[in-house]
């Protein structure tokens, strides 16, 4: 009976052997160690054996048994493994095909500008005011030290609706509101952005309508000195901190001394190009102190306060930013355009 | 301004400089020079040439054959296409090999047959602009009116090698709207002293006050009147030296006389006006108030009806000049002019300003009288004048100014203490650097202690108070060395305002969406507002009072027209699927004829075409609808925190589908509208199916919105049942929706329709809704059997409310 176990485990060690599909191993599992195999045959026979060739035959039996058992698990792990790695390699995709898109639309680039600048003075302990785009003449000309028939209104052509009412040509009428609010206590720290018209032809760079941000600071003992330190603040933080600036003289209304700001022109280092004219600048912005007649018709003492104000072109600053050379493409919302400042 | 460096030479000595250099300097102290341009635009070999013989080419009727010599041995042949070259004229000659304007080489050429060996020239064929080539050959070549040498170098003799340096002067410097005032300016840049013309002439035995009288009854308008005589003249064209310093200056040459007083205009920064003292019709210089109606011819030959606000030269009866803007052309000086009356006047500046804007004349006198001209040269200016036009056009000035004068010369004087100069610098200059500023600026001042009493010079009218004073100082002491610093005050608390933060908000949950952000122009024309408003041409617009087209015309009271321009816009370049947003102000006014600021609301509205979603090799598109616009009305409501009710509400808006737009209410409050553009607007627009919305964002944000409270997390489970219902067509899901909610009760927690079916396996005038509804007690473990209690009056409301009925 030993011999026929021995003869069984070979024979069934082969078939497992040669089995290649787990359904052939769980026929094999069936013909050798099921109620009806052989091995359940033999021990049927142990009654005719001695009592001491039964256990010998019975732990031979066992053994013949779970090496089978043993082995068609193994095999059996073994093929479903293969057939994983197999069914896998059928679900293989090509990773280049495009993802699915998670449509993004874009900030428009001068809202881009506009909240950078925003972020950087609020840094700086700023808060942001805004007013109304159609303005009387005495906030947005008169408060603003330009009387009727000052020369200096022909700086700027104007949108009237009325002989008082107009198109506010600039933000800075937001200055002579919020001092007004404050009712001559300081400190004022606030910017203003805003849409302003001008009776301008539009073309490459005019726009009738365009977008402007007016600063102020008004407080005891301001100087023009904080005036450059602040400036000097900002042009690091919005474009670089290998940016160098100065001052130049010029003249507003509403300012004295009055000041523009150069920036040190970034493609050619300050070299001299086309961009900046061969002069290694590029004018940024128009500022200065605030004129003592404002401050009193801001309701400010300016025998007491001082302050200083500036005032830019937020299309300039996105052209020179992302190097846009015409000005209509802010209003004409193509999306040609639009979408390439969708990461702004 | 236009200022010629080497004329500029004349008043300052700054030969140790370049052009560029005085440039660079006036920029950065405060005037800015745009740009230095040279007179020489590129000639090379020019000469003075003298036409020997003059005959017309045998085979051209319009062109000559001149013999001309160039100062070498032999004349050369020159073929001539003007009309005016003449026989012993002297010209300017391109010799073979020369250079012109462009580039362009002159070779030697035959033109019909006939050799020409260089080319006779033109002022505008040299690069000069034809508007300032003097009228008598702006159509030929231009003849030298003086004897020149046959040979010599015709570029000095023309001035080409000078530079001119373009000004571009803020309104507050119009003292260097003058090569004097000029000089100063650079004088005071360099520390240098001005060399003013002289003005002392031998006069006359005659006096001037023999031959006229002056009256002024406007003393407000013309404080100042100085009458000059010059008897005797002769009216010529002016030497080449006056020609080419006008043109440099951008002014185009006349006759001597005129010429003159433009010479002094640009040098003195005062206009000046010559009278035809034979054609001026009387003997008295009347200035007054003009009539209204009265008419006066001006020298461009119109006609200009004129009003009392504007003040006139008259003879006693009549106009003559149109004070400081123009002369008349009854007076004008002409070419057999042989007794000159020339004005030397002070107007007011805003008088002036009036009638040159009311008229739409602006000339460089009006633009002077404008800014203010220095009081204390007006005299000079003209006594300047009459000496160059005896000199120039001969003729005798005669004794005296006959004049009419209130005019006030007194130095403004101001005040300032060292310690506000520095104070407002953040500087610490001591005080000799400010006596060495204000000596440069030949400022006269005393100083008491540590007080500057600064008397300004009346050529600096825009130095007023200590603030202009501080300015002067700090652009001479230089920009640059101001001190660096940040302010002293209390820090303050930055930030936005929550309705800032807000629209923060607004668009990046708008960008997320996959919408574009547009801006567009706030003027409008009230036809493409017409679409959407049954009122488009009512009172309630803000129209602009003289608009510079019809197109921007009135300020928009909704941003849908031009978001959907936009939309066309793109269409037209093939962008089809365009999502766009836009936050602006709309304007209205409740009154019939405006005189108060109108309401300005802030608006926020998208346009939609084309699809919104498309993920095309997976096989997934999706076009825009009612629903993805409601989507993302929806999502910005709740990422606002908008508290409350909200409704949409199907409404038919003008301009949209009848069947596809709603209303938005909140809290029972109109907020905007949304839907699709009704096809017969969107046709106008050439657009295709177009979605839009347009919501109050200016109500939207306000108030403070829902705070987030937590919730606990139900502990015990939840049971899920779906029904499908078959309704009447006409039943709106909300209502459905609300009878489910009405008869839950506290035990549901959530009601989601998730099917919409119409179609052949229902009656007709039938649709079936399908609702998930999930029931929850938040104590205990529901049991079937509470459910199917709820879940039944569910049902049975809906039946006995909207009809509906279990679909098999």
């Amino acid at each position: 009976m030993l011999d026929r176990l021995q003869e069984l485990k070979d024979e069934a060690i082969q078939k497992v052997n040669e089995a290649n599909s787990v359904k052939e191993l769980k026929d094999l599992r069936v013909a050798y160690l099921g109620k009806k195999g052989p091995i359940t045959e033999v021990l049927k026979g142990m009654g005719k054996l001695s009592a001491e060739e039964r256990p010998k035959v019975g732990q031979m039996a066992n053994e013949v048994r779970e090496a089978v058992a043993d082995l068609i698990n193994e095999k059996e792990t073994k093929l479903e493994e293969e057939a994983l790695v197999a069914k896998l390699r059928e679900e293989s995709i090509d990773v280049t095909l495009p993802g699915r898109p998670v449509g993004k639309g874009s900030k428009h680039p001068l809202t881009s500008v506009i909240e950078t600048i925003e972020d950087i003075f609020i840094g700086m302990g700023f808060t942001v005011a805004e007013g109304p785009e159609v303005e009387t003449d005495y906030y947005n000309f008169e408060s603003l030290n330009l009387p009727k028939d000052h020369p200096a209104r022909d700086m700027q052509d104007t949108f009237f609706i009325t002989n008082d009412l107009l198109l506010r040509t600039q933000t800075s009428p937001v200055q002579t509101r919020t001092m007004e609010k404050h009712e001559g206590r300081g400190p004022v720290k606030i910017i203003c952005p805003g849409k302003v018209y001008r009776r301008d032809e539009d073309d490459a760079t005019h726009s009738h309508q365009f977008m402007q941000i007016e600063g102020l600071v008004v407080a005891e003992g301001i100087r023009m000195s904080d005036l450059k330190g602040i400036f000097e603040q900002f042009v690091k933080r919005y474009f670089g901190q290998d940016r160098e600036i100065r001052l130049r003289p010029s003249f507003f209304p509403f300012t004295e001394p009055s000041a523009e700001l150069d920036v040190s022109c970034a493609i050619c280092a300050g070299k001299g190009c086309r961009t900046c004219k061969h002069t290694g600048w590029i004018e940024v912005l128009g500022s200065g102190m605030v004129h003592p007649n404002v401050l009193s018709m801001g309701g400010f003492d300016p025998e007491k306060y001082s302050g200083f104000a500036f005032g830019m072109g937020v299309e300039r600053f996105a052209m020179l930013k992302y190097g846009i050379d015409d000005i209509r493409h802010f209003y004409t919302n193509d999306t040609r355009f639009l979408s390439q400042f969708n990461r702004v | 301004m236009l200022v010629s460096y080497q004329w500029l030479k004349k008043y300052i000595d700054i030969d140790d400089l370049t052009a560029e250099e005085v440039a660079e300097k006036l920029t950065r102290s405060g005037v800015e020079v745009d740009l230095v341009h040279s007179m020489n635009k590129g000639v090379k070999n020019i000469v003075v040439g003298k036409v020997l013989e003059c005959e017309k080419h045998p085979e051209a009727d319009k062109l000559n054959l001149c013999q001309v010599d160039i100062g070498e041995d032999e004349s050369v042949q020159i073929v001539c296409g003007a009309a005016n070259v003449a026989k012993d004229q002297h010209v300017v000659v391109a010799k073979v090999g020369a250079r012109l304007p462009g580039g362009m080489k002159i070779k030697r050429a035959k033109l019909r047959g006939q050799t020409s060996e260089g080319m006779i020239c033109s002022l505008q064929e040299l690069g000069y602009e034809g508007k300032l080539v003097s009228k008598e050959y702006t159509e030929g070549i231009f003849p030298f009116p003086t004897e020149m040498t046959p040979g010599e170098d015709a570029m000095e003799a023309l001035n080409l090698g000078d530079q001119v340096l373009e000004l571009d002067l803020t309104p507050n410097r119009a003292d260097c709207l003058s090569m004097i005032g000029t000089a100063y300016e650079v004088g005071a840049i360099l520390g240098r002293d001005v060399k003013l013309p002289e003005t002392t002439m031998e006069r006359g035995q005659e006096n001037a006050s023999d031959y006229v009288s002056v009256k002024v009854d406007a003393n407000e308008d013309n404080p100042y009147y100085g009458a000059i005589m010059i008897k005797d003249v002769t009216i010529a064209p002016s030497p080449l030296w006056l020609q080419t310093t006008l043109m440099a200056a951008g002014v185009r040459p006349i006759n001597n006389v005129v010429d003159i007083t433009n010479y002094v205009l640009l040098e003195y920064g005062q206009p000046l006006h010559a009278f035809d003292y034979d054609r001026f019709g009387s003997e008295e210089v009347l200035v007054r108030r003009a009539k209204d109606g009265e008419k006066i011819t001006t020298l461009d030959d119109v006609e200009r009806t004129l009003t009392a606000d504007y003040l006139v030269i008259t003879n006693g009866k009549e106009p003559v000049a149109l004070a400081g803007v123009m002369g008349g052309a009854n007076s004008e000086v002409q070419s057999d002019t042989k007794n000159i009356l020339l004005e030397a006047a002070y107007f007011k500046g805003t008088t002036i300003r009036k009638a040159s804007r009311e008229l739409g004349l602006r000339s460089d006198a009006s633009a002077r009288f404008e800014k203010g001209v220095d009081p204390s040269r007006v005299r000079a200016a003209g006594e300047r004048a009459a000496k160059m036009i005896a000199e120039i056009a001969g003729g005798t000035v005669l004794s005296g100014i006959v004049e009419f004068n209130e005019l006030d010369v007194t130095p403004k004087e101001v005040t300032i203490t060292l310690g506000k100069i520095n104070g407002v610098l953040g500087t610490s200059i001591d005080t000799d650097t400010v006596k060495e500023i204000l000596s440069k600026l030949q400022f006269t001042f005393e100083l008491e202690g540590e007080m500057f009493r600064i008397f300004v010079p009346t050529r600096r009218q825009d130095i007023q108070i200590e603030a202009d004073i501080v300015e002067e100082v700090a652009r001479l002491y230089g920009y640059d060395n101001i001190p660096t610093t940040l302010p002293n005050t209390a820090t303050t608390p930055g930030g936005l305002t929550e309705v800032q933060a807000k629209k923060r908000k607004a668009r990046r949950f708008l960008e997320h969406a996959g919408v574009n952000e547009a801006v567009s122009y706030s003027l409008t024309t009230g036809e493409k507002e017409s679409h959407f408003h049954e009122d488009a041409d009512s009172l309630s617009r803000v129209k602009v009072a003289l608009p510079m087209s019809e197109e921007r015309s009135t300020l928009r009271t909704t941003l849908l027209p031009h978001l959907l321009d936009a939309l066309s816009h793109n269409k037209n370049r093939s962008n089809l699927n365009v999502s766009l947003y836009e936050i602006g102000s709309v304007f209205h006014t409740e009154e019939e004829t405006i005189t108060k600021q109108p309401m300005e609301t802030a608006m926020l509205s998208g346009a939609f075409m084309g699809l919104c979603y498309e993920h095309s090799w997976q096989g997934e598109k999706k076009a825009v609808d009612f629903f993805v616009v409601k989507g993302i009305v929806e999502g910005l409501l709740k990422e606002l925190k908008m508290e409350g009710d909200v409704q949409f509400v199907q409404s038919e808006p003008k301009g949209f589908h009848p069947g596809r737009a709603a209303k938005l209410l909140v809290n029972g409050k109109e907020m905007g509208v949304l839907g699709q553009i009704h096809p017969s607007v969107a046709k106008e627009w050439s657009l295709p199916e177009t979605y839009v919305f347009e919501l109050n964002f200016h109500a939207l944000v306000e108030g403070k919105g829902k705070e987030i409270r937590y919730s606990p997390i139900p502990r015990y489970p939840a049971m899920d049942r779906d029904i499908a219902l078959v309704l009447d067509e006409t039943v709106k899901a909300s209502e459905v929706e609300k009878v489910i909610v009405e008869f839950g009760g506290d035990l549901l927690k959530n009601v989601a329709l998730f099917d919409l079916y119409q179609g052949e396996h229902l009656e007709a005038g039938k649709k079936s809704l399908a609702f998930s509804l999930r029931y929850q007690d938040p104590e205990k473990t529901l049991t079937e059997e509470e459910v199917t209690k709820v879940h039944e009056s569910v049902l049975a409301g809906l039946e006995e409310r909207l009809g509906a009925t279990l679909r098999s």
